[in-house]
């Protein structure tokens, strides 16, 4: 019990960062004419996810992110909306991940994701003043610089960089995630925050393929301190790719033995009045990890589940 | 049979029919990509160490270890010799399986034996063992109002430091932890 009350009141510094933080954010998507949205984290389908499994909440589900019903939302017609909500997925626990989650995620329609990595580093830049960090931060001894040129790289010249071998050779070999979480992203935004583009397409991302190379999606991550932020991407509005997007992963999960979660009819047939429009998911917790120079997720948040 | 998501550090498996202990561990996830347990794994009978990194699909087998109480008989060639005292069964460890523990093995000592399978691993001791003091220089009147200590010699040629006041003949309580003086003991 004393080690617990020790380990909560240590916290105090962190939690105000985060707090701060936080309301930095509500004012820089408020300040820019966006509508802030509750949507209901207790949902009765989901968008199928080749690797992340739901929590269960009775027949329904608590939700792995708010994607589903923003996008209901942005297809009637709202232009820009963001959500600061609490996402589960079960059984990711790590220094850096807690099966409940706070996720930021906000939608602009007209914009692509170039334009979403401008608006994005405006967000940080604008946080990092509101918690006192100024255009550098200090993450475990190194610094982090936000004026100048944050870095764009591709997954492709990540690869060549980084890692042993290239991405075709990773696909090939099917180790692309070991090779991108080993090699590649504890190099990642460390002297300058990185956007790390272009990935190829996979089922679970629902990004717009490129027109003219259909096997790279529109995507990025967005990365500080060797730490996945943010992901995001320009937005896959076409239906039909949808359903085989979802059959793909449906195949995928039951080979492998997992759950195959009931989809919505709703979200697809919202898809055929979808607008053009990028969207973004940025990791709070994680993002407050880097303003409180904390090396464990824990420290950033009240109670983690060993806790309770 | 234990999952990935099983893994922590502390935990004893066997890979490749040697029995590992997971000295650190941490889950990454890649972005939309699948769930990676990267882990440092110590052989625990080679010592060596290395990195691996599992997938959610990976299983293992617990290592088979076990502990049993063995009494300590003698030391013959830079081996150990340990008897079961129910069995009579004997164990040999080697020097490096005894590591310090070779500090405080006096005859019949009590000890558990830790086994993978049908192989002694190692060794645990007491936390306290007492232990003669066989060699010590004389108590100089003052020395103990400084507050400093003075090394001594134990009847397992261990040298450690002790509080001035301690002679020769004496039997003190050692910390079989830290290594470090406890108390003296009557008798």
């Amino acid at each position: 019990m004393e080690e617990e009350e020790w380990v909560l009141s240590k916290r105090r510094e962190s939690l105000w960062v985060r707090a701060r933080m936080v309301q930095a954010i509500r004012r820089f998507f408020i300040g820019r004419d966006y509508l802030e949205v509750e949507t209901p984290c207790r949902i009765p389908t989901l968008i199928p996810e080749s690797h992340i499994d739901a929590v269960a909440s009775g027949d329904w589900f608590l939700h792995p992110s708010p994607e589903q019903c923003m996008k209901r939302l942005l297809a009637v017609g709202f232009e820009k909306i963001f959500q600061i909500c609490k996402c589960f997925r079960e059984g990711e626990r790590g220094s850096q991940h807690l099966p409940e989650f706070t996720i930021l995620e906000w939608y602009h329609r007209g914009m692509n994701y170039m334009s979403l990595m401008k608006e994005c580093r405006e967000l940080v830049i604008s946080i990092s003043s509101a918690v006192g960090c100024g255009s550098d931060i200090v993450y475990q001894g190194g610094k982090i610089r936000l004026n100048g040129a944050w870095e764009h790289l591709s997954v492709r010249e990540a690869f060549n960089r980084y890692a042993s071998m290239s991405l075709n050779e990773a696909i090939r070999g099917g180790c692309f995630d070991e090779v991108m979480a080993c090699d590649i992203e504890p190099n990642l935004g460390r002297k300058r925050p990185t956007f790390l583009y272009d990935y190829p397409v996979c089922p679970g991302a629902l990004a717009r393929s490129r027109e003219e190379d259909p096997g790279v999606a529109e995507r990025f991550e967005f990365y500080m301190a060797g730490m996945e932020l943010a992901n995001a991407f320009s937005e896959l509005v076409d239906a039909d790719e949808h359903k085989r997007r979802f059959e793909q992963v449906r195949d995928y999960r039951s080979s492998m033995g997992k759950s195959v979660y009931p989809e919505s009819e709703r979200f697809l047939s919202a898809l055929d009045t979808m607008p053009e429009a990028a969207g973004i998911a940025l990791g709070v917790d994680r993002m407050a990890m880097i303003f409180t120079d904390s090396t464990t997720i824990d420290n950033v948040v009240t109670f983690t589940p060993e806790l309770l | 049979m234990y999952n990935a998501s099983d893994l922590k550090k502390g935990l004893r498996i066997k890979l490749e029919n040697e029995p590992y202990v997971i000295t650190e561990f941490n889950f990454v996830k890649p972005g939309k990509g699948q769930a990676l347990y990267r882990s440092k794994l110590k052989n625990m009978i080679t010592g060596a160490q290395f990195e691996r990194t599992f997938r959610s699909v990976d299983v293992f087998e617990p290592a088979d270890l076990r502990e049993k109480k063995m009494q300590y008989l003698y030391r013959e060639e830079g081996k150990y010799c340990f008897m079961d005292s129910e069995t009579y069964e004997q164990v040999f460890l080697t020097e490096d399986q005894v590591g310090e523990a070779r500090n405080y093995l006096i005859d019949n000592l009590d000890v558990q034996i830790l086994f993978f399978e049908d192989k002694p691993l190692g060794i645990t001791l007491p936390n306290f063992i007492d232990l003669i003091v066989v060699k010590a220089d004389p108590w100089a009147k003052g020395d103990s109002v400084s507050g400093k200590m003075k090394p001594v010699t134990l009847q397992t040629g261990y040298q450690i430091q002790v509080p001035p006041f301690v002679e020769e003949g004496e039997k003190i309580r050692v910390d079989t932890r830290s290594g470090e003086y406890l108390t003296r003991v009557k008798g």
